[in-house]
C-alpha cells in the first residue's frame, strides 16, 4: 500500500516543482473539462490560454489585471508567513480606493504632482486603517483576525455604496452612484499611449522588490518567518507576537489600499461601487500558489490574470459561461495545496504488514 | 454550444441574403455586453431576447459576454469586440458608460450604443426606455384592486430610474384611489433572491396586498403567490413564477430598437442620438393582464396604453406633489425630461423615507 | 406593535435563521474535531444546485435534500483529502473550496436558471400552531425548520452526553493524545469534516428548494461565511449557535420591517445592512476578551494539521 513518509528535510526540488505540477494538473483538468463539454480541447486551450496574450495589447492587459494582484499578494504574504491570516484585503482595497478618491475629489480642478503623491499615501493609509481594526482587536482582545477582517469586507462594500450614493456622488451625474471622473493630475501616468498599463505596474514591481528584501534580508522578516514555523521558538527568542500581528496586517492592508488607489486612479478614473472585482480574494490564492515568495507572486499573478482574461475569451468564442474562470482557479489552488505535501513527505510503497 | 449552432445557421442565412441582395451583410457582427448572467427573467434576459430577435430579423451574427463587471474589465471586453470588427456594440448597463465612450473614441468607424447613461459620443448613441409609463399603469391597477390600500415596493438602489418607477406607481394608484399608500424597502442589491423575498414578505405582513419590485430576480412574485396577494412583475413577464398572483408586468422590449439601429448602420444613416423610448416606440409594454382584473379596468388600461402611445397621457402631468407637500410641477404642465432625470424624492403617498 | 406584526417578525426570523443553524452546527462538529473549513459558501452553493436539480427532476424535495447532502459530502471530501491526508493549509484550502464550489455550481447550474419548483408546504402542528404570536412562528413551519431543531438537540446530546462526542472533543483538544490512547484521530477528523459538508449541503438545498425556491448563480449571497462566523460567535456551543442564528436573521428581518413601516429614520440603509456584520465583530470581541471563555470552548488544535508519527 501507499504510505507517506516524512522526508529527513524539506525537498528544495519539490518546493519549486509543486506549483508546476499543480499547473500541469490544472491544464489536464481543463482539457478534460473542455472535452466533457463537447469542445475541442486543443481549441479550448488555445482560446483560453493563448488568445488573450496573442498581441502586445493583450499582454498589456494581462499586466494591468495582474498589477493589483501583485500589490495585494506581496502585502499579504508578509503576514501569512507569520500565520497572520488577513483575509479581508478586499475590504482594505475598497477603503484605500475611497481614501485616494477623497483626495482626488478634494483637489478637483487643481494641478500638481502633489495630488498623485497624496493619493498614493491616502490609499495606503486607508487600507492600513481598515486592517488596523482586526490588528487592534487581535492584539488587545485576542479576537480572531480571519473573521473580523472578513466581516469588514462586507462593511467596506456597504460603505463605498453609501459614499457613491451620497457624499461622494458626482453632482452632475444625474444621481447615478459614481464619483466625478478624475482629471489628469489625479490619474496615474500611462506607460504607453497604446494601452492602459500605467505607473501602478512599476509600483507593483517595486513592492515585490521591497517585499523580497523585507522577507529575506531583514531581521523583522526573519522573526516573522520563525514565528510562522514555530510559535514557541519565536516566543522563547523574545520576538513580540503583537508586533508581528501589526506588521502582518498593516502590510497587507497598506498594499491592498494601494491597489485600490491604482484602480481608481488607473483604469477606472473614478470611484464606483465596483472598485474591486474580487482582487482581494484572488490575491490570497496568488500568495499561496506563489509559496509566499515575491518572485513566485509575480508569476502567479500573471497566471491568475490569464485565467480571468481566458474566461472572457471562452465566453465569446466557445460560448462557455463566465464561471469557468472560477473553476480553473479553484482547481489550481486545490492541486497546488495537495501537491505541496511532497515537499515534506515522499511516497513509499510498503508491504501491508499489519 | 447552442449559440455556435445558431450562429452558423445565421451565417448561412446571411450568405444567402447576400447572394440575393448583393449587399455585404455576411461580415456584420454585433456585440452585446451584459452585466449579469442571462438567466430566465430580468434586465439582461430582455436584452438577450432583443439580440435573438435581431439575429432572426436581420441575419447578422451576434455574440455576447455576460456577467461583465462594471469596472475596468468592461473596457477590455468592449475593445475586444471593436478590435475584431463588430459593426455595432451594445453596452447594456449604466456602469459601462465611461469605458464604452473611451473605446468609441479609438474606433471611430464602429457604432456604439450605451443603455441608460447620459454621455453621447461622436459614434456612441444612447438608449433608454420610459419604464415609468408601465409603472403608472400598474399603479392604476393596484390602486383599483387594493383592499388594504397599502402597496409594497422592493427596490435596489435610489437612482432616478428606480425613483421614477416608484413615483409613477404611487401616482397611478393615487389617481384612482387617493387613500392608497406605498411602502418601499431598499435591499441594496440588484440580485439577492433571499433578501428580496424576505422584503416582500415583510411588506405583505405589514398589510400590503399589492407588491412589486425593482430588482432582478423573480423572488417577489413567487413570495406574493405563496402569501396569497397580488404582484406586478418587472423587466419580464413573470407570470409563470406566480400564475395566480401575477397581475401583469412592465416588460422591456429592445428587439425593434436593435433591428432599427442595425438597419440604419447598414444603410449608413445611423447617427449617435439619445433615444428615450417608451410606449410610442414600442419599447415597453404590459404583459397579458391576469383574468382577475375586472374587464372594465382591463379596458381602461388598454385605453390608457393607446393614450400613452399617442402621447396624450403623461404619467408625471401636474400637479406633481412631493412627500413634504410642496408642488414640484404645477397643474397644467408636464414634468420635463431634465426634471425626470434628476428625480431624487418621493411623491405624496409614499410613507417610507428615502435613505441618505 | 400589534401582535400580528410581532408574529410575522418572529416567523421570518426563524426562517432566515434556519439555513444558518444547519450549516453552522455542521461546521461546529468539524471545528470541534480541529478542522477549520472556510469552504462553507462553496459547499452550500453546490448543495443548492444539486438539491434544486434533483428536486426538479424527481419532483421530490426530500430527494433534493439528500442530493444537496451528497454534494456537500463530495465537496468536503475533496477538502478532507487535501488537508487531512495531504496536510495542506486549512485556511487556504477552505478559500479554494469556496471559489471552486461557487464557480462549479454556477457552471453546472446554467440550464436550471429558467426552472421553477413548487413551494414546499408547511407542516402545521395542531393546537400548538394556534397559540398567539408564537404559534405560527414555531409550529407552522417547513419541515427543515423542525429538522434544524432536531439537529440542535441531537448535536447537543452527542457532544456532551455521548462517548463518541467525548472522543471527538478529545481529538479537537489534542489529536496526539487521542491518538496515543488508541483513537484514530485522522479518521475521526474525516468523519467530522464530512458531516460538516453534509450539513452545508442541506443548508444550501434549503435555500434553493424550500426558501426561495429557485436557483440562480450566487444565491447563497455570503450565508456560508456568516455561518462560519456564527460558530465562533457561539464559542462552539450549539445553543449559542441557535441564538446567534436567530439574532442574525432577526437583525435582517427587523431592518426590513423598520423600512417598510415608514418610520422616520434618517439612517442610510447601507448602515442598517451593515449591522449584522458589525454585531458579529462586537460579539467576537466580547467573547474573546475573556480568555477563559475561549479556552473552555474553543478546540485547541483548530486549524492545525495532525500526522501520527507511525
Amino acid at each position: 500500500m501507499i504510505r507517506l513518509e516524512k522526508r529527513p528535510e524539506a525537498s528544495q526540488l519539490m518546493s519549486y516543482a509543486s506549483p508546476l505540477i499543480a499547473i500541469v494538473l490544472m491544464l489536464i483538468g481543463g482539457l478534460l473539462l473542455f472535452a466533457f463539454l463537447g469542445k475541442n480541447p486543443i481549441e479550448g486551450f488555445k482560446v483560453f490560454f493563448i488568445n488573450p496574450i496573442s498581441d502586445l495589447y493583450g499582454v498589456s492587459e494581462l499586466l494591468l489585471k495582474a498589477t493589483p494582484l501583485m500589490l495585494i499578494a506581496v502585502g499579504l504574504a508578509v503576514g501569512f508567513r507569520a500565520n497572520v491570516w488577513n483575509i479581508g484585503a478586499e475590504g482594505q482595497l475598497i477603503v484605500g480606493g475611497i481614501a485616494a478618491s477623497a483626495v482626488a475629489l478634494y483637489f478637483y480642478e487643481s494641478e500638481g504632482i502633489h495630488i498623485l503623491i497624496l493619493m498614493v499615501i491616502a490609499g495606503a493609509i486607508g487600507g492600513m486603517l481598515w486592517a488596523a481594526i482586526p490588528a487592534f482587536l487581535k492584539t488587545r482582545f485576542n479576537t480572531n483576525e480571519i473573521l473580523v477582517s472578513l466581516m469588514l469586507v462586507y462593511v467596506a462594500q456597504l460603505l463605498v455604496s453609501w459614499l457613491v450614493h451620497g457624499p461622494m456622488m458626482d453632482p452632475d451625474g444625474f444621481n447615478f452612484p459614481q464619483s466625478r471622473m478624475f482629471e489628469d493630475p489625479a490619474l496615474l501616468p500611462l506607460l504607453s499611449d497604446e494601452n492602459r498599463l500605467n505607473f501602478a505596474f512599476v509600483m507593483a514591481i517595486g513592492a515585490l522588490l521591497v517585499g523580497y528584501v523585507f522577507m529575506y534580508r531583514s531581521f523583522a522578516g526573519f522573526q516573522m518567518q520563525v514565528a510562522g514555523y514555530a510559535k514557541d521558538a519565536a516566543r522563547y527568542a523574545g520576538f513580540s507576537a503583537k508586533r508581528m500581528i501589526w506588521i502582518g496586517l498593516l502590510s497587507g492592508g497598506g498594499m491592498a489600499g494601494l491597489a485600490g488607489m491604482s484602480e481608481v486612479a488607473g483604469p477606472m478614473g473614478q470611484l464606483t461601487e465596483h472598485v474591486s472585482n474580487n482582487y482581494g480574494f484572488a490575491a490570497i490564492i496568488v500568495a499561496f500558489v506563489a509559496r509566499l515568495n515575491p518572485v513566485g507572486i509575480f508569476f502567479a499573478s500573471l497566471l491568475m490574470a490569464l485565467l480571468y482574461l481566458g474566461g472572457e475569451q471562452a465566453q465569446q468564442y466557445l460560448a462557455l459561461p463566465s464561471s469557468i474562470s472560477n473553476v480553473f482557479q479553484g482547481m489550481l489552488l486545490m492541486f497546488l495545496l495537495g501537491s505541496d505535501v511532497f515537499i515534506n513527505y515522499r511516497i513509499r510503497w510498503k508491504e501491508a504488514t499489519a | 454550444m447552442t449559440l455556435i449552432k445558431i450562429t452558423t445557421k445565421k451565417i448561412a442565412l446571411a450568405v444567402l441574403a447576400m447572394a440575393m441582395t448583393g449587399t455585404s451583410l455576411a461580415a456584420d457582427n454585433v456585440g452585446f455586453v451584459y452585466v449579469s448572467p442571462i438567466g430566465d427573467a430580468g434586465w439582461t434576459y430582455q436584452h438577450d431576447l432583443g439580440r435573438l430577435q435581431l439575429e432572426k430579423e436581420t441575419g447578422v451574427t451576434t455574440s455576447y459576454v455576460e456577467n461583465v463587471a462594471e469596472g475596468a474589465d468592461a473596457e477590455r471586453v468592449i475593445r475586444e469586440m471593436a478590435k475584431r470588427g463588430d459593426k455595432v456594440i451594445f453596452a447594456t448597463s449604466f456602469g459601462y458608460m465611461n469605458y464604452a465612450l473611451k473605446v468609441s473614441k479609438k474606433f471611430p468607424k464602429t457604432a456604439f450604443v450605451h443603455a441608460t447613461g447620459y454621455k453621447l459620443g461622436k459614434n456612441m448613441g444612447l438608449v433608454n426606455a420610459r419604464f415609468y409609463e408601465g409603472r403608472y399603469l400598474t399603479g392604476v391597477i393596484a390602486g383599483e384592486m387594493t383592499k388594504s390600500n397599502i402597496l409594497g415596493y422592493v427596490a435596489a438602489f435610489p437612482i432616478p430610474e428606480v425613483l421614477q418607477g416608484i413615483n409613477a406607481f404611487i401616482k397611478g394608484a393615487r389617481s384612482v384611489n387617493p387613500e392608497a399608500e406605498l411602502r418601499v424597502i431598499w435591499v441594496n442589491s440588484w440580485y439577492d433572491p433571499g433578501k428580496e423575498r424576505q422584503a416582500a414578505i415583510t411588506l405583505i405582513s405589514q398589510g400590503a396586498d399589492m407588491v412589486t419590485h425593482h430588482t432582478d430576480s423573480t423572488a417577489v412574485v413567487q413570495a406574493a403567490e405563496e402569501e396569497g396577494v397580488y404582484a406586478f412583475g418587472y423587466h419580464s413577464d413573470m407570470s409563470k413564477y406566480g400564475p395566480r398572483a401575477h397581475l401583469t408586468a412592465t416588460t422591456h422590449l429592445w428587439g425593434d430598437y436593435y433591428v432599427q439601429t442595425i438597419k440604419q448602420v447598414q444603410e449608413g444613416t445611423w447617427t449617435p442620438v439619445s433615444v428615450w423610448g417608451g410606449y410610442p416606440r414600442g419599447m415597453i409594454k404590459l404583459s397579458p393582464l391576469n383574468d382577475v382584473i375586472p374587464e372594465a379596468l382591463q379596458n381602461r388600461i388598454s385605453t390608457m396604453e393607446s393614450q400613452l402611445r399617442e402621447r396624450t397621457l403623461h404619467p408625471f402631468a401636474g400637479p406633481v406633489i412631493d412627500q413634504s407637500g410642496s408642488t414640484i410641477v404645477p397643474a397644467g404642465k408636464n414634468m420635463t425630461d431634465d426634471e425626470l432625470n434628476k428625480m431624487n424624492y418621493y411623491l405624496q403617498g409614499v410613507v417610507s423615507t428615502i435613505p441618505n | 406593535m400589534d401582535s400580528s406584526i410581532l408574529s410575522s417578525i418572529l416567523f421570518a426570523t426563524i426562517v432566515a435563521g434556519t439555513p444558518l443553524i444547519i450549516v453552522a452546527l455542521g461546521q461546529l462538529i468539524a471545528e470541534k474535531s480541529g478542522v477549520l473549513n472556510l469552504g462553507a459558501e462553496g459547499m452550500m452553493a453546490m448543495g443548492a444546485i444539486a438539491g434544486f436539480a434533483v428536486t426538479l427532476h424527481s419532483g421530490n424535495p426530500w430527494l433534493g435534500v439528500l442530493a444537496g447532502m451528497a454534494a456537500g459530502i463530495a465537496m468536503s471530501f475533496i477538502f478532507a483529502v487535501v488537508v487531512l491526508t495531504l496536510m495542506a493549509n486549512q485556511v487556504a484550502s477552505g478559500l479554494a473550496l469556496s471559489i471552486l464550489g461557487v464557480g462549479l455550481s454556477a457552471f453546472i447550474g446554467k440550464p436550471y436558471e429558467s426552472e421553477i419548483l413548487p413551494t414546499v408546504g408547511a407542516i402545521r402542528i395542531p393546537l400548538l400552531a394556534d397559540l398567539p404570536i408564537i404559534g405560527d412562528a414555531l409550529f407552522n413551519q417547513q419541515a427543515l425548520v423542525y429538522f434544524s431543531w432536531a439537529l440542535f438537540a441531537g448535536i447537543t446530546w452527542f457532544l456532551y452526553r455521548s462517548r463518541p462526542g467525548l472522543i471527538l472533543r478529545a481529538v479537537g483538544e489534542s489529536p496526539s493524545s487521542a491518538h496515543s490512547i488508541g483513537y484514530h484521530a485522522i479518521k475521526i477528523r474525516y468523519l467530522a469534516t464530512l458531516f460538516g459538508g453534509a450539513m452545508a449541503g442541506v443548508g444550501g438545498a434549503f435555500l434553493s428548494v424550500f426558501y426561495t425556491p429557485l436557483w440562480v448563480e450566487g444565491m447563497v449571497s455570503g450565508r456560508g461565511w456568516i455561518a462560519i462566523a456564527l460558530v465562533v460567535f457561539a464559542t462552539w456551543r450549539p445553543f449559542r449557535v441557535l441564538v446567534g442564528a436567530y439574532l442574525f436573521g432577526g437583525v435582517m428581518v427587523v431592518q426590513l420591517f423598520v423600512q417598510g413601516s415608514g418610520l422616520e429614520i434618517n439612517i442610510p440603509s447601507q448602515f442598517l445592512s451593515a449591522l449584522p456584520y458589525l454585531a458579529t465583530i462586537v460579539v467576537l470581541v466580547i467573547i474573546s476578551r475573556d480568555q477563559n471563555t475561549v479556552r473552555l470552548n474553543a478546540p485547541v488544535s483548530l486549524g492545525q494539521p495532525f500526522r501520527p508519527e507511525a
